[in-house]
């Protein structure tokens, strides 16, 4: 084994490498004489969470709720969708390339759509990261449980096993390390979509705070909001790393 | 001493429609299978003996002719008395080898705590003691396809299906799990319906051979292997040996 693959190792960089960002990023705000609406410094971004007018708290709270809620309903839609289809041949013939289809809309495009059908606040923008991370969930999904062994179909099915049965004992398990890769792409597409939703129309929110700021060229607001929006991506993305990591067996992960 | 047949099939048919396509499967097979036969189905790819054990299993009607199983003396309850091994082993990766055992007893909710201690001797019986906990990638081919005959085993049925179980196989470890295919099946005193290409497995291993032809589909010969048991590799040198051989390779229009 090389050294550089040991674990204590390997997190030793990945700090590192966060720690190097910043101090790069503060070297070039102070040697480079940067002035700070262009680029403010890591002291002057952190300092903006000093100001109370911008309700950060409320606002991470909004934008965590678009992402979180948005997220699961697409992955309870997603995952029920691809089981129906593992049902029904001629469903799944008649949605499939169609879902394929829907997939190629640029779903930030549908943006002013869910704003005129569902007004705008937290559950437009909800709708917006739902349906950016639906389609990679349903489609890594239906492409698991199509790969699941006919023959091992068989073996429940001639002991009378309920469709329940097939899907908690065969098909789910089976299919998790795609589901699992679905989900880590459909984790960063709601984050998108819920910022983008609240771009569009919104009165809370970390991206409604980026608009509001952006009048006043408070660029460390700006950043802060970034990072925070960053942070709460990163609070999703784990919490998928550590699921994976509980449910899936190494050898079975997808990477 | 039981003389009614096990298992009776008169003139069984099986027609696969796709689209007005119509593919004969089996055109017209009749056998008798006795408590406790070890019956090899032998023929070409091809000629449907899958097909013939998806009949048996339950898992696909026949579109004429007549399939009886069980009789008063010999009852056959279809949900729970087929055990099934296919070509490959179909192990869930991520379920230990003792759990992968139980998987029947949970689909068909018998006592769990019975059912692992049954798997433990079943285990012992196909030579796995002590690979219990481990996982299915830790075992090799040889060792997951007994694991797999384990599963076939567990709720105690009084058919066993196997779908050229040992097709997979590298010829050593081919001719070791025919040894150990007729031990257990002594032991065990299952009926087994045992399907293959291999000529002289059918011979080595069955009490009877039904011959299968391709194209169209049709049951060509079905006799008695009047071979001493147990029997021992040497048996493939003895003269009678090779007339069986002979006379389905001549039914197969291979001489």
């Amino acid at each position: 084994m090389n050294s550089i693959d040991t674990p204590y190792v390997r997190w030793t960089f990945a700090v590192l490498a966060h720690i190097g960002l910043v101090v790069a990023w503060y070297l070039f705000v102070e040697i480079g004489q940067v002035p700070k609406f262009v680029m403010p410094s890591p002291q002057a971004t952190l300092n903006a969470l000093l100001n109370p007018d911008y309700g950060w708290w409320t606002n991470i709270r909004v934008t965590a709720t678009e992402i979180f809620g948005g997220y699961l309903l697409a992955l309870v839609v997603g995952v029920m969708l691809a089981l129906i289809f593992t049902w029904s041949r001629i469903l799944e013939s008649l949605c499939l390339p169609l879902l394929v289809t829907l997939n190629m809309i640029p779903k930030v495009a549908l943006g002013p759509l869910i704003i005129v059908w569902f007004k705008y606040g937290v559950f437009p923008n909800t709708m917006m990261a739902f349906s950016i991370a639906v389609f990679p969930i349903l489609l890594t999904t239906a492409r698991g449980l199509r790969e699941i062994e006919p023959d091992l179909l068989d073996l429940v099915r001639s002991l009378r096993g309920s469709r329940w049965q097939l899907f908690t004992k065969i098909q789910l398990p089976g299919a998790l390390p795609y589901i699992f890769s679905g989900m880590k792409v459909a984790a960063i597409l709601a984050v998108a979509g819920a910022i983008v939703g609240e771009f569009l129309g919104s009165d809370k929110g970390l991206g409604y705070l980026m608009l509001q700021v952006q009048v006043t060229l408070d660029t460390p607001a700006m950043f802060m909001a970034v990072v925070l929006i960053t942070l709460i991506g990163m609070l999703l993305y784990g919490l998928v790393m550590l699921l994976e990591r509980l449910l899936v067996a190494r050898d079975a992960r997808l990477s | 001493m039981n003389v009614e047949p096990f298992i009776r099939m008169r003139g069984v048919r099986k027609v696969y429609r796709t689209g007005s396509r119509e593919h004969l499967a089996i055109s017209d097979a009749s056998f008798d299978v006795m408590p406790g036969e070890l019956v090899a189905l032998v023929g070409p790819s091809g000629c449907g003996k899958s097909t013939l054990l998806k009949i048996l299993s339950g898992l696909h009607p026949h579109d004429g002719g007549a399939v009886q199983m069980g009789s008063p003396s010999y009852p056959f309850d279809p949900s729970r008395d087929v055990g099934m091994v296919f070509q490959q082993p179909l192990l869930l990766k991520w379920r230990r080898i003792l759990d992968n055992v139980v998987l029947p007893a949970e689909i068909l909710g018998l006592p769990m705590a019975a059912a692992r201690e049954r798997a433990r001797d079943l285990l012992a019986l196909v030579g796995l003691s002590g690979s219990e906990a481990r996982f299915p990638y830790e075992l090799s081919g040889g060792m997951q396809q007994r694991a797999a005959i384990a599963r076939a085993l567990l709720h105690d049925p009084k058919l066993v299906l196997m779908d050229e179980p040992f097709g997979a196989l590298d010829a050593l470890t081919r001719e070791k799990m025919n040894l150990e295919l007729l031990r257990i099946w002594k032991e065990s005193g299952k009926t087994i319906i045992f399907v293959t290409h291999g000529i002289s497995e059918a011979v080595f291993l069955g009490t009877r051979v039904v011959v299968l032809t391709a194209g169209p589909a049709r049951m060509a010969d079905n006799f008695e292997i009047d071979l001493p048991h147990p029997r021992i590799l040497d048996i493939k040198t003895r003269e009678d040996f090779g007339l069986y051989t002979r006379r389905i390779y001549r039914l197969l229009g291979m001489e």
